[in-house]
Order: structure tokens, then C-alpha cells, then sequence
């Protein structure tokens, strides 16, 4: 006996055929593009089609990201309000010598422009130890949650949840926690303790920023680490567990070295995502108190947009310092990758 | 059947085209508004009467939050563009940008007659005859105090000419009795604290007009505000907590009988009447003394025309509307503001009130406007004003956490306004 049809296909259902019939449309659009990319390809050659392909990715970039940073550095050599950089007067490097006047560059308080230098030394601070926490508890996180443990995807669910919600929306429920009425504070005093008045006190306050945003985006990194705990080979663990090999000596031997690119990763992410830190703070502390967790976005966007006297030429050199920054950062990520893909 | 067919169709047709067309001639402003209370309601109440009567005239109220008119607009403005008219505090600041509506409005003396002094304020550099706005409310910086607790504690309140420090002794006493945890707040701006500065004998400008924020008289006032700070007059939570000029007001713990005196000013009636009721007696109480003065900082937010208007007679229409004695009547009436007419000061306005604590807050403000130094007439007149207000409060603010002292503080002060006025004159 002859069989009439493959005994091994699916079972055609309703639900393919609903697929195959939404397909339709896209077959066609895809079609339709066929001939004038064939013709673009016959007329440029097949080297210049990649280039094509990026051009309108290039092209959102350069206007967006390109475009500002040269508007940026062009008023960062103008002074004066006046929003168009046509009706500024060009002033030199004179917006970079204010913000560069210092007696003592490791004393804010003799710099003329204080605020610009206290806020780079919080920002230098908050990063420091924003990393480095960032880090540790997505990596414990992730191993963590890389075991057979009960309701394991239910945890993996809770730790990324904080990252959906807006920054906005994370600080005020911090807030409404932390301050003399808060949560936290009826909690201390129901138990006897005295209220800690965390938005005062400099060193609360920069430890609640800080707790705060690893708190917030921390399920992102330990995501991007799970992935690589996973797709590390199970058998690497098999020999070293044959060959009695101590559970310590194979985190740092097995388990780190091949994790290393994704923690590269996440440390340069986490890094340059920490320089920039506004929102989540500004709304939780107002950079306060005083200028305690006043950091470098806050103190531009002041400049730039919250004083009476709108500066944005200060703003915009400030922005510029910035870009190095962040440049050098990418730099040391780059230098760090390549050296790690040659060795 | 057929003939009354094409009658209906002809006259639906008909009827859809004027419609049309009337859509089409019909003007639509737009008017930036925040809201303190409930005014942005009364301002539509109103708004619908004047499209009736105006039925070529749309008028769209944008509520937006105050902060969007504090920053957002002057980048806006800047930019060239903007809505119609906006509602704004920072008069002088933004004066570049106001329409003259001399040639719009029916009756030029009309508005020089009745809101003269308060015209000054939002007149560009140079343009003594400009007719920008007119003031949707005129305020006054003064305290209000928790007449209960005092009742409660057996303290009486000082009386009529007290000063400062006899108000702090006052205030420490009730909440030591009371055990109430913050015995005085002030809202933290430098607008609140000029007042009290200018009693104390601050110039705030030098012979020749030119701003001279620190002087012995408002060193006077920082220090004693930096002293109650440390010695737990003032809470830390509001002036110590966040940087730079942020506003932060303490009126929710005013409500909440958390604060014995709370330093603030006339726009916190309507809302106080609302949310504290007769909850217990919030009082008005005359602005404490200093050797120089009793007085507070007048202030208000003003309804102004745009230059960036496409629509200056339209614009114009509306404002004459607006600014009539009638409408303002009921503006002021229902908003528990104080007006900002003349005619309207002079005559007294319907309030429309039982409570008798409002009555005697609107009374004991209204009643301190003659008594307003010139000073601060002067400053609110300012344009810069901000620029000091902000430095005043950033820099003291710093001081009072303790990431400067008092004097460098003062120092800094003096050249955040400089620089800041200095960056302005670039413009030319």
C-alpha cells in the first residue's frame, strides 16, 4: 500500500491557514521592493548594497545624535540667551575656561563654578559604587536564578518587573517610602526607633540614590548575564564535577572567564548608563540636600533650562565635557574587547 | 415625495455648508494656564459665556503644570513659538515676549486707570506705555498660623507689630506643649524670604539702580533663618533637602496641623478653605516686623497677550472681555483671589465665601497691600528678580546642610547674580 501523503508533516490547522493568508500581504510588499533593489544593485554593484541597507539608520542617527552634537559644540562657544546660535555672540573658549577655573581641582569649593565640579565628583562617587553593586547583585541574581529552584521563572519575573516601570513612577514610590512620613520611617517607629530623616542627611540620601536605581535596573543586567550562564556548555560543569573539582574553583575558573563578555557588556552598559543618571533621582532627592546628589545631567539641564537666565552655553560645554567622558569610556570598552578577542 | 426629497437634501446641503463655512471663519486661541486652586474652572465658566456671546471666537484653555510655564514656555517663546496668551508669574522675565495690546483692546485708559502699578511689572526695558496683561491675581507674601493649637497650649499669639523673633518664641513654645513636630515653615523661595529680608532693612539695589542682593539687612534675615534651622525652629525636610531654586511648599503639613506658623502668602486661601475647612482655625496674621518695615512681597500671576499671536484683534476682543470690572467681579469672587484692579480693590469684591477664616485671610492681605515697602514693590518690578531669588535661595539652602558657611554663602550669592545678569547683557 501506497501512502498518498508524508505521514511525518503537521496536520494542516486553521491556525496555518489564517497564517499563510495574513502572509500574503508581506510576500507581496517584499515582491514589490524585488525590482527596484534589483535594479539599485545593477546600478550601484553588489559592494555599494550594504551601504544602502544602513543609509536610513544612518541617517535617523546623524540627525538625531550627529546633528546635536555639533549644534552642542557650537554653543558651547557662545554666550548671551538668545535660543538661535545665528543671534549668539561667539565668545571663544571662554564657557570652558569658567568651567575649568579652579584653584584646587580636588576642592569644589574653590572653583567658580562649584556646582559643575560637586556634581562631577558625586557623579564620579554615585558610578563607583552604582557599578560596582550593579554588577554584583545581577551577577548573584543571575546564579542564582540559573538553578533548578522552585518558581524559578515566577523570580526571574519579579527581578525584571522594576524595569518596566518609568523612572518617574519608581522614584515617587521610593519616596512615599523614605520620607519623615514615609513607610519606612512608620515602620522604624512602630518598632521603637527614632525616624531617620533620609532626604537630609547627605550620606542617606546618596545611599537611597544609589540603592534605588540598582534596585530599578538591575533585572536588565541579571538578564543579560542569565544568557550567558546558559549558554555556557553543561558538560564543562560535568568534567570539573567528575574531576572533584571545588565549587569555588570552578566559579572562577569555568564560570567567570566564559561569562566575561557578558559582563563586559553589562559593566560598559551599566557604566555609561550611569554617567548619565537624572530622572530617577532628580524626582527622588531633587539633587538635594544641598547639592549632595546634584549630578552631572541635573547640573546641565539647571543651566541650561531651570534658572531664570537661560545659559545654554555653559549647558552646552558642560554636555561637551560630558561627551568626552563618555567617549573615553567607550574608548577603554573597545580597547578592553579587542585586547580580550586577540589574547 | 420626490420634490420633498430633494427640498430636504437641498436644504441639508445647505445647512452642512454654512456650518461648514462658519467652521472655517471661526478663530481659535489658545491660552497657556496652570492652576494654584480652582481657577482654571472659573476661567472656562467664563470663557463659555464669551463664545457665546463671540460665536467666531474658540478659545482652548491648555492646563499645563506650573513648572511647564516656569521652563518650557521661555524655550518655547524663544523659539518663536506659542500659544496666544499665557497665564505667567515671571512678569519681567518674559516681557520680551508680550504683545502690546494698546492698539487691540476698545479702551486704553480703562486699563492704565485700573491696573496701572501692576502694568510696570510687565513692561519690556524701554517701553513705558505697554499694555502686556493684566494681573489674574495679585498676592502677598504673609504668614498664616494654627489658631487652635495655640488655644490648645494656652499661648498667646503676639500682637500687632511683633517681630520675627517674638513669633519664633511664640511657635516654640506651642509645639514644645503640643509636642507638634515642625513649629515653623516657610515655602522654600526666595520670594518668601525677601519680604522679611526688606524688613529687616535690605535694599536689594544700590544707588544706582543696579541689583545689590546682599547687604546687612539680608544678612540679617539668612542668618536668622540658618539659625532656626540648627535649633529646630524650621525643619531641615523643606530647605535642606533638595538643591538649587527648587520650590517646595509646606502647605500640606499646614493642613495636616503638623506646623504651627507657615510663612506663604495669599494664593494658599482658596485651597486652605477647601482642604482645612473648619478643621481648625487657620489664621492670617500681619507680616512680622523688622526695624526697617512690616511688610511682605507682593507678587501674582498675570494673564498676558503673545506676540507670537496670530490673531492680535481676536486677542484683544478677549482681553477686553476678561478685564472687565463685571467679569473680574466674578473672576476674583469665586477664586478667593485678590484683585489685581484698582476699581475692584476700591469697591471691594463678592467674595463668594461663608468661611470665616477666608473672610479674615482675604481681609488681613488685601489689608497689607498699603503697607508694602517700596522696596519690594521695586524688586517684584525687577525684571532679573529671579535671578536674585534663586541665588538667595540655592546658595542659602547649601549653607543651612552645611556644605558652606553663612559668609561664603553671602559671596557666593553676590556672584551667581553677576554672572547670571552678566550672560543676560550678552544679548545686548
Amino acid at each position: 500500500m501506497v501512502l498518498e501523503t508524508d505521514p511525518r508533516a503537521e496536520p494542516e490547522t486553521i491556525g496555518h491557514r489564517v497564517k499563510s493568508a495574513l502572509s500574503v500581504p508581506a510576500v507581496a510588499f517584499f515582491k514589490l521592493l524585488d525590482v527596484p533593489f534589483r535594479w539599485l544593485q545593477r546600478l550601484l554593484g553588489i559592494g555599494s548594497m550594504p551601504y544602502l541597507f544602513l543609509l536610513p539608520n544612518l541617517a535617523f542617527f546623524g540627525l538625531f545624535v550627529i546633528v546635536p552634537l555639533f549644534l552642542s559644540l557650537g554653543y558651547s562657544v557662545t554666550g548671551g540667551t538668545n535660543l538661535y546660535l545665528g543671534e549668539r555672540p561667539y565668545v571663544g573658549g571662554e564657557q570652558y575656561g569658567y568651567l575649568f577655573q579652579c584653584e584646587n581641582y580636588t576642592d569644589p569649593a574653590t572653583c567658580r563654578e562649584d556646582r559643575f565640579w560637586k556634581a562631577i565628583f558625586n557623579t564620579g562617587v554615585f558610578v563607583f559604587f552604582q557599578v560596582g553593586f550593579m554588577v554584583l547583585f545581577s551577577l548573584v541574581t543571575a546564579l542564582i536564578l540559573n538553578r533548578e529552584i522552585r518558581g524559578r521563572g515566577f523570580f526571574r519575573a519579579v527581578f525584571f518587573f522594576p524595569v518596566l516601570l518609568s523612572p518617574v513612577v519608581v522614584a515617587l514610590i521610593w519616596k512615599w517610602i523614605l520620607l519623615r512620613d514615609g513607610v519606612l520611617n512608620a515602620f522604624l517607629v512602630s518598632m521603637g526607633l527614632d525616624r531617620i530623616l533620609f532626604f537630609v542627611d547627605p550620606t542617606w540620601a546618596m545611599f537611597w540614590a544609589i540603592f534605588v536605581s540598582v534596585w530599578a535596573h538591575m533585572g536588565f543586567y541579571t538578564l543579560i548575564l542569565l544568557a550567558g550562564l546558559q549558554a555556557i556548555p553543561p558538560d564543562l560543569y560535568e568534567a570539573a564535577e567528575m574531576d572533584g573539582t571545588k565549587k569555588e574553583r570552578v566559579f572562577w575558573r569555568i564560570t567567570l572567564p566564559l561569562l566575561w563578555p557578558n559582563m563586559l557588556v553589562v559593566i560598559v552598559l551599566a557604566l555609561i548608563k550611569s554617567v548619565q543618571i537624572f530622572d530617577e533621582v532628580f524626582v527622588l532627592t531633587g539633587g538635594g540636600p544641598g547639592t549632595a546628589t546634584q549630578f552631572i545631567v541635573q547640573y546641565i539641564y539647571t543651566t541650561g533650562f531651570a534658572n531664570q537666565v537661560q545659559n545654554f552655553g555653559l549647558a552646552s560645554a558642560a554636555s561637551v565635557v560630558l561627551g568626552v567622558v563618555l567617549f573615553v569610556l567607550t574608548l577603554v570598552q573597545l580597547a578592553v574587547t579587542r585586547r580580550k578577542d586577540e589574547g | 415625495m420626490a420634490y420633498f426629497l430633494r427640498k430636504s437634501v437641498a436644504a441639508g446641503v445647505a445647512a452642512f455648508g454654512l456650518m461648514a463655512s462658519a467652521a472655517l471663519a471661526e478663530t481659535e486661541l489658545r491660552i497657556a494656564w496652570y492652576n494654584d486652586g480652582i481657577e482654571g474652572e472659573v476661567m472656562r465658566d467664563i470663557l463659555d459665556k464669551f463664545e457665546a456671546q463671540n460665536s467666531d471666537i474658540k478659545v482652548t484653555l491648555d492646563v499645563l503644570p506650573y513648572k511647564a510655564i516656569l521652563e518650557s514656555l521661555p524655550v518655547q517663546l524663544a523659539a518663536g513659538e506659542g500659544p496666544d496668551l499665557a497665564r505667567v508669574t515671571d512678569l519681567g522675565g518674559l516681557s520680551g515676549h508680550y504683545l502690546d495690546l494698546t492698539p487691540h483692546v476698545s479702551d486704553p485708559a480703562y486699563w492704565r486707570e485700573n491696573f496701572g502699578p501692576f502694568l510696570n511689572w510687565m513692561q519690556p526695558v524701554g517701553e513705558p506705555e505697554q499694555i502686556s496683561g493684566f494681573m489674574t491675581q495679585l498676592t502677598v507674601t504673609g504668614p498664616y498660623v494654627n489658631k487652635t493649637l495655640f488655644e490648645q497650649a494656652g499661648v498667646n499669639m503676639p500682637g500687632e507689630n511683633a517681630t520675627w523673633d517674638d513669633w519664633a518664641a511664640a511657635v516654640n513654645d506651642v509645639a514644645k506643649k503640643l509636642d507638634i513636630p515642625i513649629p515653623m515653615a516657610w515655602d522654600r523661595s526666595g520670594h518668601r524670604v525677601a519680604g522679611p529680608a526688606i524688613a529687616m532693612g535690605a535694599n536689594m539695589f544700590d544707588a544706582n539702580g543696579e541689583p545689590a542682593l546682599v547687604d546687612d539687612g539680608l544678612k540679617a534675615m539668612a542668618t536668622t533663618l540658618y539659625n532656626w534651622h540648627q535649633d529646630g525652629t524650621m525643619a531641615k525636610d523643606l530647605w535642606g533637602s533638595v538643591s538649587g531654586s527648587q520650590y517646595l511648599g509646606a502647605n500640606e503639613d499646614f493642613a495636616n496641623a503638623r506646623v504651627v506658623m507657615y510663612m506663604s502668602g495669599s494664593w494658599q486661601i482658596p485651597q486652605f478653605a477647601e482642604k482645612i475647612g473648619d478643621a481648625f482655625d487657620w489664621w492670617a496674621v500681619p507680616a512680622p516686623c523688622g526695624p526697617a518695615a512690616c511688610t511682605g512681597m507682593p507678587g501674582g500671576a498675570a494673564l498676558v497677550a503673545l506676540k507670537t499671536t496670530e490673531h492680535p484683534a481676536e486677542v484683544g476682543k478677549l482681553m477686553d472681555y476678561l478685564s472687565s470690572e463685571e467679569v473680574l467681579n466674578e473672576f476674583y469672587g469665586r477664586t478667593l483671589f485678590i484683585p489685581g484692579h484698582l476699581g475692584l480693590a476700591e469697591s471691594g469684591v463678592d467674595f463668594k465665601t461663608d468661611d470665616p477664616r477666608a473672610k479674615h485671610a482675604l481681609e488681613t492681605f488685601a489689608g497689607a497691600v498699603p503697607g508694602i515697602s517700596p522696596v519690594a514693590f521695586d524688586l517684584q518690578g525687577y525684571v532679573y528678580n529671579r535671578v536674585m531669588f534663586n541665588a538667595l535661595i540655592s546658595r542659602l539652602g547649601e549653607a543651612i546642610v552645611g556644605e558652606m558657611t553663612l559668609d561664603q554663602a553671602f559671596e557666593r550669592m553676590t556672584q551667581d547674580v553677576e554672572k547670571e545678569i552678566a550672560e543676560k547683557r550678552r544679548d545686548g
